[in-house]
């Protein structure tokens, strides 16, 4: 197998080789095969059920490929052994779905036990991390809150300044806005942005909210639910203009091709 | 021919051009029941029709029982190879059909057909039970390697997890054990009351209550109350962290799951057992005591002393021994069962089921190969 990104100048973030994802014998998607470069917005597209979340779990080592290669920089996650792959996850933030805060935790012991873990930060020093990573998010002063206290849209945020507590280079969202009004969830959009701008972080985003897509993505790809691989890859405006492919046309303009 | 029910009626005549039509008049609603589609299909099958009709003009009122009946009749006439015209029928009715049928049935949507037969549903079977055997064996891997990082210092979990789980089947734990076990010696001493009362010996009530509660009932029944009690919890736990990701969460943070939740979990168990056990042990002998003292004659002191006699240090460090073994079984079977749970709300109460008939199999059997193994040792 070629090693990915020695074509360009700098190495690409994450990049995907002929990717297969199967449940036993169900294939969902193969063949993936895309490459997502640093300071990128890169959103995973498609309809319900394609396999958008199962890739995101497959990039971040929760599934294993039943084929195929992910790359972080020019080094295999997928065949790199389990400490190896520890330490390249430690360069990863993830939010999910649902927000997963470790409910018998406050927010605060939440955005601290990764500083606890893997930081040699005294306790104090964790305490002031942990409230500014919240505040960052909106949440001064919610310190010592449950996350049953706290309504969903504050979960998630939550959930971001843990995803964020080690400074991650690439940061994972899957499915940002689902359960958010639509405020919040445009906010949330701006604070994505606005973390790339300022943290130079890479960005992955599962979603189907095309307004989010738009809004944010520099970069895409699109999986197909019907042919179960991906039809398109690139900036989604242009993919809405101009892809070759009908079911991208009418699923980035809802329908109207 | 027509049918009529409390508001509809349905009216089915053939025309001499060989169509069928069928007549929905009045008002048919679902809580006065369907159309019979068993009269279409009677009449289609003495005569094919060349043609049905579908009239609707004198409908008052409708619902989802006259769209139900149209939709069951288009599939007989498509199945018989009759053309039917629907052009009779009200808009709405037309329009709601046309929805129903826009998107035809996927062959392999209707699951559970060719599973019928039973080879089918063995062979199904006989993999998931291999495929649930391998990922028990898994658990105890990895379950083993975590007690060794433990041993050597180098498992991650907060100590305040600890000290709260500790609580939560310990100290919490207090009430039902007292009240279970205080019962369970007072059945005990009934039971020998009514044997030993034969030779005039009520006083070997206390040895038989002592013996029993310490040597195998106190740990047993404890662990029986604790089974149900924090294996299902932890089963419950873990499965619902599961279906919020908060485990996901923890692994793409590379903080072992195993480490992390189940180890607590087992410690505080392994360790509060024992206490419960002696605990168990004292109330079911009050209980004993309680019985001796009301009913059979006996003093309080009277009775401890005997149950002094009777009851040896091995006995006492035997139970609480098994009592530890219990508390590791249960607190394992809760964590494999809540690790192991689906992705959904119902799979979160299937793990916690599971968990606590794991647990009560495992001490069982455990019991018995103890009380063998004892027997065998003279202990």
């Amino acid at each position: 197998m070629a090693d990915p990104g020695t074509n360009g100048a700098t190495p690409p973030a994450i990049a995907v080789r002929d990717l297969t994802m199967a449940y036993g014998d169900f294939v969902l998607q193969r063949d993936l095969h895309f490459t997502i470069d640093v300071g990128d917005i890169f959103v995973i597209m498609g309809g319900s059920g394609c396999g958008k979340s199962t890739l995101l779990r497959h990039l971040i080592g929760l599934n294993e490929p039943a084929g195929g290669e992910v790359f972080y920089g020019t080094e295999s996650f997928t065949h790199a052994p389990p400490r190896r792959r520890a330490e390249m996850l430690r360069r990863v933030g993830v939010l999910y779905q649902s927000g997963a805060l470790w409910s018998s935790m406050t927010l605060a012991e939440n955005v601290a036990l990764p500083l606890g873990e893997f930081t040699t930060l005294s306790e104090r020093e964790i305490r002031e991390v942990a409230a500014l990573k919240l505040a960052l998010v909106g949440l001064a002063g919610f310190e010592d809150y449950y996350p049953a206290d706290i309504s969903g849209g504050m979960q998630k945020r939550a959930g971001l300044a843990r995803a964020m507590a080690l400074d991650p280079e690439i940061l994972f969202f899957d499915e940002p806005s689902a359960g958010l009004d639509p405020l919040s969830a445009r906010h949330l959009d701006e604070l994505i942005v606005e973390l790339r701008d300022s943290l130079g972080s890479t960005i992955v985003v599962v979603t189907h909210e095309l307004e989010s897509i738009f809004a944010i993505g520099t970069n895409s790809v699109f999986l197909d639910a019907e042919s179960r691989t991906m039809i398109a890859t690139g900036v989604p405006t242009e993919l809405r203009d101009h892809s070759e492919h009908e079911q991208v046309r009418r699923f980035l303009r809802r329908g109207e091709a | 021919m027509s049918v009529q029910s409390p508001a509809g009626e349905l009216a089915l005549t053939r025309l001499p051009g060989g169509t069928l039509v069928v007549r929905l008049a009045g008002a048919w609603r679902l809580d006065h029941g369907l159309p019979p589609l068993d009269e279409l299909r009677r009449e289609v099958r003495k005569a094919t029709p060349a043609k049905i009709a579908f009239e609707g003009e004198g409908l008052t009122h409708w619902d989802s029982a006259v769209v139900a009946f149209l939709a069951g009749a288009s599939t007989l006439a498509r199945d018989s190879g009759i053309p039917i015209d629907r052009s009779g029928l009200p808009e709405g009715l037309g329009r709601l059909l046309a929805l129903a049928e826009a998107v035809p049935e996927k062959d392999d949507a209707k699951e559970g057909s060719n599973i019928d037969d039973l080879v089918h549903r063995l062979g199904e079977k006989a993999i998931e039970t291999h495929r649930l055997f391998r990922s028990d064996l898994q658990f105890l891997g990895h379950l083993a390697l975590a007690v060794g990082r433990a041993f050597r210092g180098k498992a991650r979990f907060r100590g305040s997890d600890l000290a709260y789980l500790i609580q939560q089947n310990g100290f919490e734990a207090l009430p039902i054990v007292t009240l279970v076990t205080f019962l369970l010696g007072l059945i005990l001493a009934f039971v020998g009351a009514i044997q030993l009362q034969t030779f005039g010996a009520t006083i070997f009530v206390a040895d038989l209550v002592g013996v029993a509660m310490v040597r195998d009932m106190g740990a047993l029944i404890t662990g029986i109350i604790m089974a149900g009690r924090s294996g299902a919890a932890f089963a419950a736990q873990l499965g619902s962290m599961k279906v919020t990701q908060e485990i996901d969460a923890l692994e793409t943070m590379s903080i072992s799951s195993m480490d992390f939740l189940v180890l607590p979990r087992i410690a505080a168990l392994f360790l509060m057992m024992p206490l419960l056990t002696l605990y168990g042990d004292a109330m079911g002998i009050l209980g004993g005591a309680f019985v001796g003292v009301s009913m059979l004659d006996l003093s309080l002191v009277e009775y401890l002393f005997q149950t002094a006699d009777a009851v040896s240090m091995s006995h006492v460090v035997g139970g609480v021994f098994k009592g530890s073994v219990y508390g590791a079984l249960i607190a394992i079977a809760g964590c494999l069962r809540g690790v192991q749970c689906g992705r959904s709300s119902s799979a979160v109460g299937e793990a916690a089921t599971a968990a606590v008939v794991t647990g009560i199999v495992a001490i069982i059997v455990a019991c018995g190969v103890f009380a063998f193994a004892f027997y065998v040792l003279g202990f």
